[in-house]
């Protein structure tokens, strides 16, 4: 078999494509759930600026799981259908969830005084629902799709967990965007929520390899072994050094204020490598593999040659307004 | 309980609830740019405050749409995977090319758009709005052509049971797509227009006769009278194409259930698909004849023709009556409040009344005309090539029937709020009027526009 094989190359790069757009949607989808979860704890004024920390950003923000349930979809057909079919009511309340929330951002700031209180709770509960929702579907994932008992209670830690790395993902962006107080509190939500962060990215890791003997047998071989111990040694150095900053920090002159946000993108990049890697070559575990799902060759051709153009557009106007709206966040107004 | 019509049902209600806010998203893009360039030409404050207004109208549908779009992408999945196992190779492309080029374009600019006036320069904020009107419409375009390809497929063939592509360009410009594309987006300009003469009315109820909100309502009015006759024309052709790709949904439209020579329009009937007759009928002799064939014994299609094969003749029937219909009274009301304003320079109560319930008339009129052209495809998914029930997924019926429960709950709920909130804004700047500080300008008495003389 030729190397140089496009129906060999194709699936692999699209999964290669939708694995970075899940994994940018979650570190972006991420912040902005997170705040969302930490509106539950937040005064008034604190969630008007939490909320001006991510207005400019949200909607692009979920456009990233509508690329990679899109390239799921078109890329890898066979899979979408099995996937979303097992996983019809969690997908269910994910949906749920994001709606709930998406429409809460809009009317919180439009509706007459009175009833704003309501829609900043809406948005909490979207926020927590649409973050348990995408944990459980993790957990699921992980576990085969299976629907046991056993299933459903891994599912659930995992809700937990992910709901937790989101809050603390919010918490670094707050660090980033917001000063004074509500900054401190944010230090101390991080510290909070770092401890689950760390539970449940240790309990996929564990789980992942006993849950699969295929998946077993790729990381506890030498040299295997040898080449994949950075993945799970930097990842707690990280969270370790994360750790100890929530000590230090506001830093002097609010010096480095992004990189909280930063380290736990890299975190939860490193965890996604070490997924990546257990599934591969399935998208449905033990199931189909990315060439039993994909679409036709010529198909993903087309895909592929518009993708190639358009991506690198997509990144760079979407840095763009980021750096538009940098800087500390300040009251969201229509100018 | 039957999953097929239960997944039928749920996916007719999220995308019924989803395309409303497209529908107004695609058009006031444009329009929020015109409001801008005139600004930008006249310097008039007014063009300004009326972009505020509209740019929050704005915000709030492409919120509900994008959301309600995720619903979409996940639908297809859930609940009818046979759809993409069959024509995936055709689908998939466009709905990548749409999200790729159009969703991501005004999602990112969208921010830009509302929130950055004052952090980046008019230029680019003004070049904003156009990306973000472009996006809407690009995403329109890729839509369009895949629902006009399920309607009328060309360019592919089918090897081991699953469609190839073979000529991107016959399956983007397929025989229905240039007629279906041009229909929605007029049908998108005339439900904006509608929205803004509506809520502007009741602005001037409300006592508002201030220069953004006269802005505001003679740039509704005026559109609105200037697209319905050319919605109207572009409806006729497009149904001309349909009797040529579609013959069956035009029977089913008449409820012509006879081919042959001098068929009636029929204006008003129960259709009846068991005795295969029109129960209570009102018509024009030979009417549907001339319409379709421009003569009165030209030949019509009827559904005997397609025995087994045709679409429930009811809805589609009703469907289409009701389009017309409001197309009819849009055509009145615009003209009628057009001729008042030009003459006038004023609108007399009753009419403004009447305009206000009139705000949803593009809602119902694209709604009637979807489910007429959406079910007039049935028993088909793709015409010819997937049959509706063989697409459906292995879902239990109960669970289907729970989400849509809750979709259904969901969806009326957010309806009435959003409309509330729509209502509440409108009255909101109808006491504020022009006298309320302009937010754009706050902080920059240098700069601030010069008031224009009218």
């Amino acid at each position: 078999m030729s190397s140089l094989d496009w129906p060999v190359i194709l699936p692999l790069i699209f999964a290669g494509l939708m694995g970075l757009s899940i994994l940018i949607y979650v570190v972006l989808d991420g912040f902005d759930l997170g705040i969302g979860i930490l509106f539950a704890t937040a005064d008034d004024h604190e969630k008007d600026t939490m909320i001006a920390a991510i207005g400019p950003f949200w909607d692009a923000n979920e456009t990233w799981l509508v690329l990679a349930v899109g390239l799921l979809l078109v890329a890898f057909p066979m899979a979408h259908g099995t996937i979303l079919t097992a996983l019809y009511i969690p997908v269910f309340i994910l949906l749920f969830g994001l709606i709930l929330r998406g429409v809460a951002f809009d009317f919180r700031a439009k509706v007459p005084v009175h009833r704003k209180a309501r829609w900043n709770r809406i948005f909490f509960a979207g926020s927590l629902i649409a973050s348990l929702a995408q944990g459980y579907m993790l957990g699921v994932y992980v576990l085969g799709l299976d629907t046991g008992l056993a299933a459903f209670t891994f599912g659930a830690l995992v809700a937990a967990c992910l709901a937790a790395s989101y809050a603390a993902m919010g918490a670094a962006w707050l660090i980033y965007k917001t000063e004074g107080e509500l900054q401190e509190k944010a230090v101390r939500w991080l510290r909070s929520a770092l401890v689950f962060t760390a539970l449940g990215m240790v309990a996929v890791s564990l789980a992942t390899p006993f849950a699969s003997p295929r998946i077993f047998e790729r990381w506890f071989v030498l040299p295997d072994m040898i080449y994949l111990a950075p993945l799970p040694i930097l990842s707690a150095v990280l969270f370790i050094w994360l750790w100890w900053q929530t000590f230090h920090l506001p830093k002097e002159g609010d010096r480095h204020a992004i990189l909280p946000f930063l380290t736990l993108a890299a975190i939860f990049t490193l965890g996604f490598v070490g997924l990546a890697y257990s599934f591969y070559p399935y998208v449905v575990p033990d199931k189909l593999t990315i060439w039993q799902a994909a679409s036709a060759t010529e198909s993903l051709a087309i895909i592929l040659a518009g993708t190639l153009v358009v991506l690198p557009v997509i990144i760079g106007y979407s840095f763009y307004a980021y750096r538009v709206f940098g800087g500390k966040a300040s009251d969201l107004t229509y100018d | 309980m039957d999953p097929l019509i239960l997944s039928r049902i749920q996916f007719a209600a999220n995308i019924s609830f989803h395309i409303l806010f497209p529908t107004i998203t695609i058009a006031l893009g444009w329009v929020l740019l015109f409001f801008k360039l005139r600004y930008n030409a006249t310097s008039d404050a007014a063009w300004m405050r009326a972009y505020f207004t509209w740019v929050k109208v704005f915000a709030l549908s492409f919120a509900i749409g994008v959301v309600s779009g995720v619903t979409m992408s996940f639908q297809f999945g859930t609940n009818w995977p046979g759809y993409m196992e069959k024509v995936g190779n055709i689908a998939g492309p466009l709905l990548a090319y749409e999200v790729l080029t159009a969703f991501f374009l005004e999602a990112v600019f969208l921010g830009i758009m509302l929130f950055g006036f004052r952090r980046v320069s008019n230029k680019v904020h003004t070049a904003a709005t156009f990306l973000v009107a472009f996006g809407t419409t690009m995403s329109a375009f890729w839509i369009l052509a895949l629902n006009s390809w399920m309607q009328t497929p060309a360019g592919f063939e089918i090897r081991d049971g699953v469609a190839y592509a073979t000529d991107w360009w016959a399956i983007v410009f397929n025989p229905s797509f240039p007629y279906r594309l041009i229909h929605m987006l007029l049908a998108s300009g005339l439900t904006v227009s509608f929205f803004i003469a509506g809520l502007s009315a009741l602005r001037y109820l409300a006592g508002d006769r201030s220069d953004s909100m006269m802005k505001a309502l003679r740039t509704g009015v005026y559109t609105a009278a200037i697209l319905i006759p050319i919605q109207i024309f572009a409806g006729d052709q497009h149904g001309l194409n349909t009797l040529e790709h579609q013959p069956q949904k035009v029977a089913a439209m008449e409820a012509n259930w006879n081919t042959g020579p001098n068929v009636p329009l029929v204006l008003f009937a129960i259709p009846d698909e068991a005795a295969k007759e029109n129960k209570y009928e009102i018509t024009i002799p030979n009417g549907a004849s001339l319409i379709l064939r421009h003569s009165a014994d030209g030949v019509v299609p009827g559904l005997n023709d397609y025995v087994g094969n045709h679409p429930p003749v009811l809805p589609v029937f009703w469907g289409f009556r009701i389009m017309v219909g409001t197309g009819l009274a849009m055509l009145a009301v615009s003209w009628a409040a057009s001729w008042y304003l030009l003459r006038r320079r004023a609108l007399p109560r009753p009419l403004a009344y009447l305009m206000v319930p009139m705000t949803l008339s593009g809602w119902l009129a694209t709604l009637a005309g979807w489910y007429t052209t959406e079910i007039g495809r049935q028993p088909w998914l793709v015409t010819g090539i997937l049959r509706t029930e063989d697409a459906l997924g292995a879902v239990p019926g109960s669970h289907v029937a729970f989400t849509l429960a809750i979709y259904l709950a969901l969806y009326a709920v957010l309806i009435v709020v959003y409309l509330g909130t729509l209502v509440h804004l409108a009255l909101k700047a109808a006491k504020d009027g022009d006298e309320s500080p302009l937010p754009g300008v706050l902080n920059r008495p240098l700069s601030q526009p010069v008031h224009g003389t009218e």
